[in-house]
Order: structure tokens, then C-alpha cells, then sequence
């Protein structure tokens, strides 16, 4: 299990190598570097530039360079918890992105629960009761909600909230909180708040999730060790829950792999459309102004928390599964 | 004892050792179908996805023909009718039939809010024109015309879906967007599907360490969250290209994370294939590999792919949209679903003028019909089991 764990994050450091390399590469793509277009800003709205500060950063982020060694600098600096600097906020990315990050993070893992709770018992009910009324009624929801991109939902639920309730539901937390430190109030009133954007980014992911524990629910119930096990009497509950279900937990922990960036993708636009203060918003306005360490910074971000959490569902798995933990080896 | 007559005889015909194989008409019609006309037959069973593929097949020849459907031009705007709302299409006027009509609309601008208050005038009905001359077009782009399935009435509009802030038709603006939204779709699927095709034949057939280089980027790319990485490409797209350039520039990005699940069912399944009596017979007579992928083993499962690809249309259509709703994506003066959907952004917006997020049905509506219709056809692509 040990060697199973080790092997598995280190094959878990060239990935992310390779992505931090993409991320950069993508950075570096537009024309000219940050602060050729940082001191044009600056002087198209008439503010001097401050020669002083612009020869600090430039020798800070090694600008002057060549590419792999800045490459080089914005890694090392990253592993050191030092992401670069803001232009659009003036200010270190660390201090920018702030709590937005943890809230990212809570909602993603916030929606896979929600995802696995909603998950689970429907698919088994709807594969031990194909082609029943139930069944076609809950895939022809699921239909629905894997064709319904999940801004758009979001879109129609901030419509239908303003025309009934009367109330905007965007934000992630009550006006008062929104610069008050942390405390068991304002984590309070973000759950309260939380779970119309888990619901919305939930949708697609739990519809699909639905399906796909269906069918490998189905080819489980077909074969033979579960006529074996009806044939000598066993009542039918615990035959579920002895043979079958245990299967189809192994795929259904597996699953995160495929959850995740969609959970991750959906909560990026979701963020944006009901005005969350996570990471979407934020990478939304750094992608259009072009202030590449932020943007850069939150890709690089959400591609270690996708990454992260696929390790850990595999892991999960690992525990759960002992053919996975003895294949190991020829993985 | 008196013997009745048997009633089993001997038969004087010279025996037929092949009598019992001898097919019926219907049999022989099954077996000896083409394969794809035995996926037609088993497509045919398949309602949902005959209803669904008619649904496309009447959007994608609709868009040949937008400019003449649709009532107004792309960008003909009117002043006096920003943000209406949608006009109710009526067939009786005061009891008596007098074909499809709407009612006059009256426009007073409110002076405390400052918007547009539209009123119906129930007296003065105003007929559709059909088959008639309106707004000027270059249909395709090339020829000059300005005939048009159905008009406004004269004197009147017809805005059956409402307004934008410009006073452009809504409806006509959604026809004009389903030509770029749905074309996106397939023309994004062509690349990748070429994308697909090559990197996975050539893992598939190879092995060794083109496979792994390609299934360890394939796990990469998969890795990475699709929509924030699509963001970042799209951001970079110069700001100087033309709309068109970024059309292109948007749909190759799209494909580019696209292919990997057309590659990895194309390398799986060619690693099986590849392994088969045929293969070697061909490989033995010489053949290059380009003609053993392409002849011999491509064919065996094209039909999976055309399935898989159908399924993987929508994806393409919803990161479109997507990009273009988050003002990322194309750029006016082109115009897709998502370049219509990007004035609904706004919460305000949606509240006041809800007829805006119309085209949301649409993509809805577009997602479904390729997501049903491409399971019938994964469902058909082997008529064998």
C-alpha cells in the first residue's frame, strides 16, 4: 500500500511539471511582457510611472530573462508560496486572491458531497428498477439536467428567484460579512447561502454521475454471482448490499476523476454569472486585462486542486479496493 | 384388419441436401443487408433518436436559409423599440378570422425610470406579410435580395420574441446565431475528429512509446479543467484579428481539448484490431501502415466513431457558448447564441427583460437532440450484437 501511495504521487510530479510549464507558456503568449503593458496603462490614463518600482519588478521577475529562467524564477517562487505580482491590483497575487481560493475549494467539495448524495440512491434505484416508471422519469430528468449548461440554469434560477422571491440570490454571503474576519457567524451564513450554487453546479455532474452509476450498476446485477447468491435465498437487500453495491462503491470513488474538472469548469462560470467571490470572477477579469501572474496563478491553482483531488480519490480507492492496491505494481 | 392409408410418403423429387438452409425472403433480406443498412433498421427502432435527428436535421437546413426566414436583417436596429418585449401573434381580430396578426404597439418612454412602456393597441390589428420584400440581405454573403419568408406589416413591426438594447429582432438575431452556433459545432468536431484519428491510430498502432507519450499528455490535458483553460487560450487570441480570424482561432481551440476522447477510443480500439488474422495478412503483403489504418482497420469501427463524435458535438456547441457568454468567445459583429446570451449577463438585465435568455432554450433544446440522437446511433453503430 505504501509503495502504491509513493509511486502514485510521484508520478504525480512530472503532471505537474508539464502543467505548470503549459500554464506558463500560455501566460508568456500575448505580446510583449506585464509591465510593457503595465507602464502603457499607466501612462494612457496620465499617471507617471514610477521608474524606480517599474526596474524593481522587472529585475524581480527576472523579465529581462531569458524564458526558461523566468520560467524557472515563477516556479521556484511559486513552490515558496510566492505567486508574482498583480499589476491590475498593484499588490502580490497572495494578497489578492485571498480567501477566494478556500471558498473555491468549499464549494467544490461541497458539490461533490452534494453530488454523491443525490447520486447514489438515485442510481440504485434506478438500476434495480429498470424500466419502471420511476426510472424513466428520473433518466428523463437527468437528461434534462446534463443538457442544461450549468450558467444557463443559473441564468433562469436568478430570474425565477428575482420574479418569486424577490431577492437576489447571488453572492456567497450576507452584505455584512463580506470584509468581516472569520468567524462561526459568517461561516454561518456562507452555508445558508451555499447551497444554491452547489445545486446549480451540482446539476449536470449528478445527472451524469446518475447514469454512469446506472449502467455499471446494471452489468453488476447481471452477473452470475448475484444469481448465485438469489438462488440460495439470500433476501434481496442484503444481496444488494453485500455484492453489487460494494462494486459499484469502488467506481462510483473513482468516478471523482471525472467529476472533478467538471465540478471545477462548472464552479469557474456559475462564480461568474451569480457573483461569487471565488476564483471565477477573479480569473475572468485577469484573463481580459491580461494580468498574467494572477491568471496564471489561478490556473496553476485549480489545474494542483484537480490533480490533488483525482490523487486522492485514487488513493480512496486503493484503500477501498485490493485488486487496485495489488495491480499497483503494472499501473 | 384393415389398413388405413398412411398419411406420410416418400417423396419422388431428387433430395435437396441444402433444403433446410434455405433462407425465407425476410432472412435473406437481414442477412444479406449492408451493415449500414442494418443500423439504419435498428436506428429506425429507436424513436427518441429519430425525432431528435429530425429536429437537427430541420436546424441544420434551416441555417441555410436564415436570411430568408428570419423577418429582419442581423443588424437592423430600431430606436424606438429598444428592449420590447415580445409581440403575441393573433388569428382573430374581434371575433372574426383574419389570418395571423399583431396589434399595433404604442411606445411612451417613462420618465421617472426611463424606459420604454409598450402598450398593445387592441384596436388596430396589423396583417403579416408572407412571401414579400423587406430588409436588404446578401444572401450567403453574395447574392443581394430582399425577399423574405415573412415580414413585418407595413407601418408595424414584428417582434416575435421581443427586442435587444438596440432594437434589433430578437428572433432574427437567434436564426442568424444558430448558423455560427451550429456550424461551430461541427466544423470544431472535424478538427478534432482529424486530431483524434492520427494521434490515436498512431498510438494504437504503434505501441511502445508513441502510446506512452500520448496517453500520459491525453492524461494531462484531461486533467486540467476544460472551461478555465479554454478562458486562458481565447484570452490570448489577438485583439486585432478580425471576427472571422477569432471564429477560427475559438474553434481550433475548442478541438484542441477536444480530441482525446476520440483518441483514446480510437488507439483502444485499434489495439485490439491490430492483433487480428487480417491485419497480419495485410502487413505480410506489404502493405504501409497509412493503408493498413486507414483500409483496413478504420473501417472496422468507423461507425463508433461517428457515434462517439455526434455525442461529443454538444460539448463543442456549450464551450462556444460559454466563452461567448463570458465575453471571451467570438466577437460581434458575428453572432452566435452566446453572443446573445452575453447582454443576459447581467442579473438586472435578466430581471427586467426576461425574453433575453430565450436563446437558452435553444441550446437546451440543440444539447438534447445530439446527446439523444448520438445514443441511438451508439446504440445502432454495432447491428450485430
Amino acid at each position: 500500500m505504501l509503495i502504491y501511495i509513493l509511486r502514485r504521487i510521484l508520478t504525480m510530479i512530472p503532471t505537474l511539471l508539464i502543467i505548470s510549464m503549459l500554464v506558463f507558456v500560455i501566460i508568456q503568449l500575448p505580446p510583449g511582457d506585464y509591465l510593457e503593458s503595465y507602464i502603457a496603462e499607466l501612462q494612457s490614463q496620465g499617471e507617471s510611472v514610477n521608474e524606480e518600482k517599474i526596474q524593481y519588478l522587472r529585475k524581480e521577475y527576472g523579465l529581462d530573462k531569458s524564458m526558461p529562467e523566468q520560467y524557472w524564477t515563477w516556479m521556484t517562487g511559486m513552490l515558496q508560496g510566492d505567486f508574482g505580482y498583480s499589476f491590475e491590483y498593484d499588490l502580490p497575487v497572495n494578497e489578492v486572491v485571498g480567501d477566494r481560493l478556500i471558498l473555491t475549494v468549499l464549494i467544490s467539495i461541497v458539490t461533490i458531497l452534494f453530488t454523491w448524495l443525490i447520486a447514489f440512491p438515485i442510481g440504485i434505484y434506478s438500476a434495480t428498477h429498470q424500466y419502471s416508471w420511476g426510472d424513466y422519469g428520473l433518466s428523463f430528468l437527468g437528461f434534462i439536467g446534463l443538457a442544461t449548461p450549468n450558467f444557463l440554469l443559473a441564468l433562469v434560477m436568478l430570474y425565477l428567484a428575482n420574479v418569486y422571491f424577490g431577492t437576489s440570490i447571488g453572492g456567497l454571503m450576507a452584505p455584512e460579512y463580506i470584509d468581516a474576519p472569520w468567524s462561526w457567524a459568517k461561516v454561518k451564513d456562507i452555508l445558508a447561502h451555499l447551497w444554491i450554487p452547489v445545486v446549480v453546479i451540482g446539476t449536470s455532474g449528478t445527472a451524469g454521475m446518475i447514469r454512469r452509476i446506472r449502467a455499471n450498476l446494471l452489468d453488476e446485477l447481471q452477473k452470475q454471482y448475484v444469481t448465485t447468491g438469489r438462488a440460495k435465498g439470500l433476501p434481496p437487500g442484503k444481496l444488494m448490499r453485500k455484492y453489487p453495491l460494494r462494486i459499484a462503491m469502488n467506481f462510483f470513488v473513482a468516478d471523482v476523476g471525472n467529476l472533478l474538472p467538471q465540478v471545477i469548469s462548472g464552479a469557474e462560470i456559475v462564480a461568474v454569472v451569480m457573483s461569487l467571490p471565488t476564483t471565477g470572477p477573479m480569473l475572468l477579469d485577469a484573463l481580459q486585462s491580461q494580468d498574467m501572474y494572477l491568471a496564471g496563478s489561478f490556473l496553476m491553482f485549480l489545474a494542483v486542486l484537480t490533480v490533488v483531488g483525482v490523487l486522492v480519490s485514487d488513493l480512496a480507492l486503493a484503500a477501498l479496493d485490493p485488486r487496485v492496491r495489488l495491480q499497483g505494481a503494472d499501473r | 384388419m384393415s389398413q388405413s392409408p398412411r398419411d406420410h410418403y416418400v417423396s419422388s423429387e431428387p433430395f435437396d441436401p441444402h433444403s433446410i438452409e434455405q433462407l425465407t425472403p425476410e432472412q435473406e433480406k437481414i442477412f444479406l443487408a449492408s451493415q449500414w443498412q442494418l443500423m439504419w433498421w435498428k436506428l429506425k427502432r429507436h424513436k427518441l433518436a429519430l425525432v431528435s435527428g429530425f429536429i437537427l436535421l430541420c436546424m441544420y437546413v434551416s441555417i441555410l436559409f436564415v436570411e430568408i426566414i428570419a423577418p429582419y436583417n442581423l443588424h437592423t436596429g430600431n430606436d424606438d423599440a429598444t428592449y420590447a418585449p415580445p409581440q403575441g401573434v393573433h388569428l382573430f381580430h374581434e371575433g372574426d378570422f383574419i389570418g395571423p396578426f399583431v396589434y399595433r404597439r404604442e411606445a411612451t418612454l417613462n420618465m421617472e425610470t426611463f424606459t420604454r412602456e409598450y402598450t398593445d393597441d387592441l384596436e388596430s390589428p396589423q396583417k403579416i406579410r408572407f412571401f414579400c420584400r423587406a430588409d436588404e440581405y446578401k444572401f450567403w454573403g453574395l447574392i443581394e435580395a430582399d425577399f423574405h419568408l415573412f415580414c413585418p406589416p407595413e407601418n408595424g413591426n414584428l417582434y416575435l420574441l421581443g427586442t435587444d438594447r438596440l432594437g434589433r429582432d430578437m428572433f432574427s438575431r437567434m436564426m442568424y446565431g444558430a448558423r455560427i452556433s451550429l456550424t461551430i459545432g461541427l466544423i470544431g468536431i472535424a478538427i478534432s475528429f482529424a486530431f483524434g484519428i492520427i494521434i490515436g491510430g498512431l498510438a494504437g498502432y504503434y505501441g511502445g512509446w508513441v502510446d506512452f507519450i500520448v496517453q500520459r499528455s491525453i492524461e494531462i490535458i484531461r486533467s486540467f479543467p476544460e472551461l478555465p483553460l479554454w478562458m486562458a487560450l481565447s484570452a490570448i487570441l489577438p485583439v486585432n484579428w478580425s471576427p472571422i480570424l477569432i471564429f477560427f482561432g475559438i474553434t481550433v481551440i475548442l478541438a484542441m481539448l477536444d480530441w482525446t476522447g476520440l483518441a483514446r477510443a480510437v488507439r483502444s480500439k485499434l489495439l485490439a484490431l491490430r492483433e487480428e488474422d487480417y491485419c497480419t495478412a495485410a502487413e505480410l503483403m506489404g502493405a504501409k501502415p497509412k493503408r493498413i489504418i486507414g483500409r483496413h482497420l478504420l473501417p472496422g469501427f468507423s461507425s463508433h466513431l461517428i457515434a462517439s463524435a455526434s455525442l461529443s458535438v454538444p460539448n463543442m456547441i456549450l464551450g462556444e457558448t460559454a466563452l461567448s457568454f463570458l465575453g471571451l468567445g467570438l466577437r460581434p459583429p458575428v453572432t452566435s447564441w452566446g453572443v446573445l446570451l452575453n447582454e443576459a449577463q447581467n442579473i438586472n438585465v435578466v430581471a427586467l427583460y426576461p425574453w433575453l435568455i430565450i436563446p437558452v432554450f435553444n441550446v437546451v433544446i440543440v444539447i438534447l437532440a445530439f446527446n439523444f440522437f448520438g445514443d441511438g446511433l451508439r446504440d445502432a453503430a454495432d447491428p450485430y450484437k
